[in-house]
């Protein structure tokens, strides 16, 4: 006999990922914690956020010259030696063989997202080299016509949609964010970090519509991104998004939340999350 | 009073898996792990370590490539000491509903597919729990009950319950996420990359190696 049929529920935590923005090997977007020596060095803030309880780490080099490509792969090397959890790299990956690369410098999952569109192959080609698990869709979703972003006790435009853009949001593309998200899934994307466009920086809660839009039709996981200012935000992508994840990248890096604090919280709203020793 | 040698691990470079974040896993554990292609080199060490991601159908015909699934086969043979990781431990079942190609068989039963309807890959950090039976187990010292790292689409079938050390609950099944057989010892979830808890686990286990 085999594998008893299980009545246990799921156990699977929430994870919560901070996500730092690196050039030139430096993360950008002040970050302010005064127990850290450097806190403008990667390698140490990924330590730091370790022993703080992140479930895992996205980096995303926001410069895309090749230069800056070498300074990431030593910064990913450097990470890899000094974190014992999961890290994603995004930012200008074009090829298998740019995956290939932070792949073999220590990272776990390559986030594509403006190449991918432009060449939709290139996910099905990465999921082939080296496994969906590793192969992140990072999409980028503006709703069409500006409607209002409904939060999480309103009530929003009944039918919204939400346009694909490219180029760190930069570039509409005229194409369906949520039939997108299908399709990366279809091509063997293991995950989608989804992100708000309308609601990135607000600190107004996530695109909560987006969200189930999204994890409605797709069966990988999908993480929460863009516009969590709150403790409540982030249970809030969790319970009512269905989102597997929640990246935020401000409210940590300013030490405005705590990553054990907000876990206490979410788990207080009946997520489940995972504490550290 | 001199301290003891620290058993040296080789792991399997066969483009299969996050090679450097095994070594650093092993090499924070208490072993002395060096990262290597060459079935010569490996078979020097004490142990050997399969990482694994991917296709379990891949990952078979890349071992056979490289020559390190005979050594595997002698080592298993041989009852020395090897660790598998995630589908690194799913070869050691007889086969996969991903790919054609046999596993090691060391283990009896297959590997299938989280049932429709799960959200997959089971992504992120689940509870090892002890199996019926092995609530003392060495192996879980410091670590049954506690949330350790996955990311699989795919989980073993077993047919024989010996040698399920660890459950985990995931999709409607309750899987083997820990396994031994003899010196031969799996994981399911990443250790490499499960912080504190995992480093207790492979502590537990570079710990048999060393006595």
């Amino acid at each position: 006999m085999s594998v008893p049929a299980s009545a246990t529920p799921d156990t699977l935590a929430a994870r919560v990922i901070p996500c730092l923005d690196v050039t030139a090997g430096r993360v950008v977007k002040g970050v302010n914690f005064v127990d850290l020596r450097d806190a403008g060095d990667p390698v140490e803030l990924a330590r730091f956020y370790d022993e703080e309880g992140a479930d895992e780490l996205v980096f995303l080099d926001i410069t895309a010259s090749s230069d800056a490509r070498d300074i990431m792969v030593d910064v990913v090397h450097r990470v890899a030696e000094q974190v014992s959890i999961p890290f994603a790299v995004g930012g200008g990956m074009r090829s298998v063989e740019d995956a290939r690369r932070m792949l073999h410098a220590g990272a776990d999952k390559i986030a594509f997202n403006t190449a991918a569109v432009q060449r939709p192959d290139l996910l099905t080609e990465c999921a082939a080299a080296v496994g969906s698990q590793s192969v992140v869709a990072a999409v980028d979703a503006r709703r069409v016509g500006g409607q209002r972003v409904s939060g999480a006790s309103e009530t929003g435009d009944p039918t919204p949609k939400w346009e694909l853009y490219i180029h760190g949001g930069r570039t509409p593309t005229g194409a369906d964010a949520v039939a997108w998200c299908r399709e990366v899934a279809r091509r063997g994307a293991g995950e989608i970090l989804l992100t708000s466009m309308d609601r990135d920086g607000t600190k107004q809660g996530f695109d909560l519509d987006l969200l189930r839009a999204v994890t409605d039709v797709v069966d990988v996981p999908v993480i929460a991104s863009g516009g969590a200012g709150t403790a409540d935000h982030l249970a809030d992508g969790i319970l009512q998004g269905h989102a597997s994840a929640v990246l935020a990248a401000s409210i940590f890096h300013f030490g405005e939340l705590r990553i054990r604090d907000v876990k206490d919280h979410m788990a207080e709203r009946g997520v489940t999350v995972r504490r550290v020793p | 009073m001199s301290e003891a040698r620290r058993p040296t691990l080789a792991v399997l470079d066969y483009d299969a898996g996050n090679v450097r974040s095994a070594k650093r896993g092993f090499d924070a554990a208490g072993a002395d792990a060096f990262v290597t292609a060459d079935p010569a080199a490996a078979a020097e060490a004490d142990g050997l370590v399969v990482p694994g991601v991917g296709h379990f159908g891949s990952c078979v015909a890349s071992l056979r490539r490289s020559g390190l699934h005979a050594l595997l086969e002698d080592w298993i043979a041989a009852e020395r000491p090897v660790f598998g990781i995630c589908v690194g431990m799913q070869l050691l079942y007889d086969g996969s509903d991903e790919g054609d190609e046999p596993g090691l068989g060391l283990l009896a039963g297959r590997v299938e597919r989280f049932p429709a309807g799960a959200v997959v890959p089971h992504m992120g950090w689940d509870v090892l729990h002890a199996a019926d039976g092995h609530d003392g187990d060495p192996l879980l010292t410091g670590v049954a009950g506690e949330r350790v790292y996955y990311v699989h689409s795919y989980y073993a079938v077993p047919v024989d319950e010996e040698p399920v050390v660890g459950r985990t609950a995931y999709g409607g099944v309750d899987f083997p996420s820990l396994v031994r057989q003899s010196s031969v010892v799996g994981t399911q979830f990443h250790p490499e990359k499960s912080g504190e808890i995992g480093r207790r686990l492979l502590a537990n286990w570079v710990a048999t190696l060393a006595a």
